[in-house]
């Protein structure tokens, strides 16, 4: 839509530029006065990531940032050790407790970017890490098997 | 039988407890943005419809709105006299000579806003309540102390939104503050059609796109309302015209009528108009 609105007139209306900046900095507004809703996404995110590896949980850092024309989570999660993947077909330890099924106020359509993954230990085997875009609510979905 | 229906209805309620009159906050957090010039308005229209109004200044150290009402001259006491109990309510209320049911209670004009006692204030727009059908308060900018005070006897909210990114975003902060109780309603003020229409501005749709908020109306930016706030003599008073008659229909709407919220149009300018602006060298 604001493609078609920018060939239209040759540049962008500045009533789009106000809107999507208005939605952005609403976006981290809400976020910002919601740091219990921060907290419980990081505890969320780093449990599923420590199904599968690793981490110091002590030095997780989760921020925002804006990215053009969205906002970005940027979660800084240490890896401290990786298992060998010798044992593809072995199920992940399954999550001791369900999540809690509050559901955080929408955040709007955050987008998770990508996690700068830290290994702390120099030998890091395995895939590199794919980019994936983190649905909000977590818990709930299966692990995927790792092919 | 007719005669007793009708005695019944004019009969107060019997509960011993008198019916109160709502009190209503008109704020938004940035300044500037119209909330005194809506007070007096909304206050004025309502008024006009028969029901008993007064005008609250919350608006301590900086007061305006018995400006815009054109009563500066006749104000002798303010808020902060009755909370002090230096002087009586009746004391304090200046009435309007123009609108019969309309009253003014001005703010201290020397004072800090942190002087004035949030109790005190809560209970003294409790009896304003028991004696006018409209308390309208006119909140000043900002979400500290002086914002606390002029919500506190509130239960209704009426939130004064422009269509600039600062505005909006002020206005969600102020309703994330006010939580559900006081069931805030929208008015966006200063909307010039032209540039929504050009894409200059914000159109209704997307400031409302973002607060989601009943809104009671739209009205214009009005060369008329800095005319008439020279004068003292709120546009409200008048009838004709559009953006008076949208301040009427968002009385109207507050009163619970089942009115269209007012909205402003963009006028459709013929060809012969833009032609006689052309070589007139108005710029629209
Ligand atoms: N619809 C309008 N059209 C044109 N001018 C307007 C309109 N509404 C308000 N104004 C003008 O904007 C200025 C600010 O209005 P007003 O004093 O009502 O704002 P306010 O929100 O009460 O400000 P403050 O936060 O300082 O109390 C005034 O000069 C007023 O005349
Ligand atoms: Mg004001």
């Amino acid at each position: 839509m604001i493609e078609w609105v920018k060939k239209m007139f040759g540049q962008t209306p500045s009533s789009s530029t106000a809107k999507e900046r208005l939605r952005l900095v609403l976006m981290t507004d809400h976020l910002a006065l919601a740091p219990e809703i921060i907290e419980s996404m990081k505890r969320d995110l780093v449990d599923v990531i420590s199904r599968y590896v690793e981490v110091d949980r002590e030095k997780v850092e989760v921020n925002f940032e804006r990215e053009d024309k969205a906002l970005a989570m940027l979660a800084n999660i240490p890896i401290t050790a990786v298992a060998r993947p010798n044992k593809p077909e072995e199920e992940p330890k399954a999550k001791a407790e369900p999540a809690p099924a509050a559901e955080p106020e929408p955040v709007a359509e955050a987008v998770a970017a990508e996690p700068q993954a830290k290994a702390t230990t120099s030998t890091m085997s395995g895939p590199p890490p794919t980019r994936r875009r983190r649905k909000k609510k977590a818990g709930g979905s299966k692990p995927a098997p790792a092919h | 039988m007719h005669q007793l229906q009708q005695s019944v209805d004019a009969t107060p309620s019997e509960e011993p407890a008198k019916r109160l009159g709502r009190a209503i906050v008109v704020t938004s957090g940035k300044g500037g943005v119209g909330k005194t010039t809506t007070t007096a308005n909304l206050g004025t229209a309502l008024a006009a419809r028969g029901a008993r109004v007064v005008l609250v200044d919350a608006d301590v150290g900086l007061r305006n709105l018995d400006i815009v009402l054109g009563l500066e001259s006749r104000v002798k006491y303010h808020v902060l006299d009755v909370l002090e109990e230096k002087v009586s309510i009746d004391d304090a209320l200046v009435a309007d000579k123009r609108v019969e049911t309309l009253s003014l209670l001005a703010a201290a004009q020397t004072r800090e806003k942190d002087e004035v006692d949030t109790e005190k204030m809560r209970a003294l727009i409790q009896m304003l309540r028991e004696r006018f059908d409209y308390v309208l308060i006119d909140c000043p900018a900002g979400i500290e102390q002086g914002f606390q005070n002029a919500v506190v006897g509130a239960e209704e909210a009426i939130v004064v939104c422009t269509p600039e990114v600062s505005a909006v975003r002020d206005v969600d902060r102020v309703v994330g503050l006010l939580g559900n109780r006081f069931k805030p309603q929208l008015i966006i003020n200063r909307l010039r059609p032209q540039l929504v229409k050009k894409g200059k501005m914000l159109s209704v749709e997307d400031v409302n796109g973002i607060l989601h908020l009943p809104l009671l109306g739209v009205i214009a930016d009005e060369p008329e309302i800095i005319v008439t706030t020279n004068k003292g003599e709120p546009l409200a008073l008048r009838r004709d015209g559009a953006t008076a008659s949208a301040y009427h229909a968002i009385a109207a709407r507050v009163a619970g009528e089942d009115v269209p919220a007012p909205t402003v149009e963009v006028k459709e300018t013929s060809f012969l108009d833009k032609l006689g602006a052309f070589f007139g060298g108005r710029k629209s």
